[in-house]
């Protein structure tokens, strides 16, 4: 049913379709809106879940750890310092191979404190182990919620899965979003069903010391899950789109790529602005193109290498960076290519700092001049670092 | 190891701990004391490590460890799926850390699971150290004992500060019961292992478990030194109810510290200081005094 609703109301309503058992999260901006909500389904006896008011978000990711671990499939949600500080227990979940969903609605990283959105977060923790979406819009939001359970909880795959969405852009947003219905849900999505778990009557030892005799097969399995994985999304986004119509869960998106000669790559929210500038520039006859990267976790090598393969241009956009380096997603994009491609890597909207139309034109141009590795966007020089010594 | 005592045992022979190792004993009383229905979290510490090394493990009862802070939040996770899933009566969840990961670390999640009044009991083995890592010390660690990270020196007589009060500190959440035990009294644990059980809702158990590695102690001397900490007064058995102090075991005639200090090398240095000996005696009169020993 299409509603007009806020969008950590429509990412509530996803998670409480997926009927989770156990739900830990603890507020954070700009993913508040997505817990209260989930408490107040569950105060008016629509969710029939258990909350726990965790103190912490160490807690939190922990809480859930034990609950899935006991056999309930469980939720939680966070943001920035809540993310970092259950970064821990981030790679504990994967490593134990509990299929936890957590939603990441992304903000930057203190110092200095800031609750806006940028991606630094969620890419921060990205080596964890856990599937990683990106949704474009609170449509996207709600169907890699639903869809993403169904990838983490197959029996061959059983690692968590973190969709990431823009905060206050997606969150706070008022969009028009289609909410499956709960029957549709509960045809596609089974109930958790998991092939081990702490029972009793099973008794088994769950986070055992792995020496260096068997520590490094670990790691070796949950790549090998997450290659298979790339190939599972198309898949179960194939099933998803059959059943509701719509292909949110896919590995990327190519927009208006088929004949680019400039493809831009970004992630998330972002992408809404660059598609409206593409067509623009289409209208003046400019090819360009756009290709949104969805699955960031696993990362679809062959495919964005064979979206890019015939651009004169690459300029890729990260709203993260690695400090000392270069972005995560430029990274990772340029070493596919080949070194005579020109691949340019730009750093924009940091902090909530605004991509506005121009700035997308302007990375076009700059894609098209020299080849930047880092090239921060929109940057303010009249505020540089002498000035702020003090934040 | 033979087919009888597997069967009889929820935490059996076969793991790595140093011989002499109170922790491990303690556990053993307090798997069997709670019996086949009950699941267990485990925080990192020496006994996640000596217990389960893959892919074999001690324990016969299902048994988490993730993290080193975390085993009441993990508990408190395991406690709430097993209410969701309408399992929850006949299942007991135990969350086990070290002194390290009840006092110190740990302390956070602790205070949430009690707080929050999830179903389950927390089972701290006091060692008064952190021993895994090498016998570091932590807010448990006695005043005056020499630990790698507060030695005794020319100008110093080791840890400089009293033990935390946890059970105090647990007390005061008024859950329904905080207690402490000590491997000395095998018996002591699994009635109170089996009494916390039968309560609805949070529940502490401190259990003093000497580490012979830690505290420079012959491994023979595990429950002699035990049986001193208690009868000296040092480490009074105490039972706390809804907050408030409802027992305590009565020592008649208190032995004196120097008696518990002397058989161990973390003190030895005390027994040529005079006035760092009798700080330590002044501990345990006044426990003597605030809990009614006598
Ligand atoms: C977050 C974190 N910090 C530090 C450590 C290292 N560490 C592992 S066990 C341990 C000490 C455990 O002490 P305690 O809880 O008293 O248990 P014991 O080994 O003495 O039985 C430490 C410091 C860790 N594993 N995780
Ligand atoms: S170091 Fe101490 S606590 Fe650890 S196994 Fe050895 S005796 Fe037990
Ligand atoms: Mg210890």
């Amino acid at each position: 049913m299409k509603k007009f609703i806020e969008g950590s109301y429509a990412m509530a309503e996803a998670a409480k379709l997926c009927r989770p058992g156990v739900i830990a999260a603890y507020p954070i901006t700009p993913q508040t809106h997505i817990v209260e909500n989930l408490s107040q389904f569950i105060a008016d006896g629509e969710l029939d879940a258990k909350s726990v008011n965790v103190e912490s978000e160490h807690s939190a990711a922990s809480c859930v750890l034990g609950a899935q671990a006991a056999g309930a499939r469980s939720f939680t949600c966070s943001s920035s310092q809540g993310l970092i500080l259950m970064s821990e227990v981030l790679f504990c979940i994967a490593g134990m191979r509990l299929p936890v969903m957590l939603v990441c609605a992304n903000r930057a990283l203190s110092a200095p404190i800031n609750i806006w959105n940028d991606h630094q977060d969620s890419i921060a923790v990205r080596d964890a182990g856990w599937i990683q979406l990106y949704a474009e819009n609170n449509q996207e939001a709600v169907d890699l919620i639903i869809a993403s359970h169904k990838i983490a909880e197959d029996p061959k795959v059983m690692l968590p899965a973190m969709v990431c969405v823009d905060g206050f852009i997606l969150t706070h947003g008022m969009e028009v979003v289609d909410m499956p219905d709960q029957k549709d849900v509960d045809n596609f999505l089974p109930a958790y069903d998991p092939p081990y778990k702490l029972d009793v009557d099973n008794p088994m030892s769950f986070g055992l010391l792995g020496t260096p005799d068997v520590y490094q097969e670990t790691r070796y399995a949950i790549q090998k899950t997450l290659e298979d994985v790339l190939g599972m999304i198309p898949e179960v986004g194939k099933e998803f789109g059959d059943k509701f119509g719509r292909d949110s869960l896919r590995l990327v998106e190519e927009y208006k790529t088929t004949d680019a000669e400039t493809i831009l790559v970004a992630m998330g929210s972002v992408c809404g602005t660059i598609k409206d500038v593409v067509d623009r520039e289409r209208e003046k006859g400019n090819k360009v193109g756009l290709l949104k990267i969805v699955s960031y976790r696993p990362f679809p090598k062959e495919v964005v290498k064979s979206a890019l393969k015939s651009a004169k241009h690459v300029g890729i956009i990260d709203k993260d960076i690695s400090l000392g380096s270069d972005g995560a997603l430029y990274s990772e994009i340029k070493s596919l290519l080949p070194s005579d491609q020109k691949v340019s890597g730009f750093i924009a909207g940091l902090g909530g700092r605004d991509i506005k139309l121009n700035s997308v034109e302007n990375i076009i141009k700059m894609a098209r001049e020299e080849e930047n590795s880092c090239k921060f966007v929109d940057l303010n020089k009249d505020i540089l670092w002498d000035k702020f010594k003090t934040i | 190891m033979n087919k009888q005592h597997l069967e009889e045992n929820y935490y059996v022979c076969g793991h790595t701990a140093c011989a002499g190792c109170g922790q491990s004993m303690a556990v053993r009383i307090v798997m069997n004391a709670a019996g086949k229905n009950t699941i267990v979290t485990n925080a990192t510490g020496c006994l996640e490590v000596f217990s389960t090394k893959a892919p074999e493990s001690a324990f016969g009862v299902p048994w988490i460890h993730s993290l080193f802070e975390n085993a009441a939040a993990l508990a408190s996770g395991v406690e709430t799926a097993l209410a969701y899933q309408g399992k929850k009566e006949n299942i007991n969840v135990i969350a086990q850390a070290g002194d390290g990961g009840t006092a110190d670390i740990g302390l956070q999640a602790l205070s949430g699971m009690l707080e929050r009044g999830h179903d389950a009991l927390f089972v701290c083995y006091d060692n008064e150290a952190y021993m895994n890592t090498g016998i570091q010390r932590s807010g448990s660690t006695p005043f005056n004992a020499s630990t790698t990270t507060s030695p005794s020196g020319k100008i110093s007589a080791g840890n400089p500060r009293p033990k935390k009060p946890m059970v105090e500190i647990c007390a005061a959440h008024h859950i329904p019961y905080s207690a402490t035990s000590s491997v000395a009294n095998p018996k002591d644990i699994e009635i109170k292992v089996k009494k916390a059980l039968k309560i609805k809702g949070p529940k502490y158990l401190q259990i003093h478990v000497p580490c012979p590695l830690g505290w420079r102690i012959d491994s023979s001397k595990t429950i002699e030194v035990a049986k001193l900490a208690v009868s000296t007064g040092l480490y009074p058995l105490v039972e706390y109810e809804y907050g408030k102090l409802a027992k305590s075991r009565k020592i008649s005639s208190p032995k004196p510290v120097s008696e518990y200090l002397k058989a161990q090398g973390r003190f030895r240095h005390l027994l040529k200081n005079e006035e760092a000996l009798a700080g330590v005696q002044k501990v345990a009169d006044k426990n003597i005094e605030y809990y009614g020993l006598k």
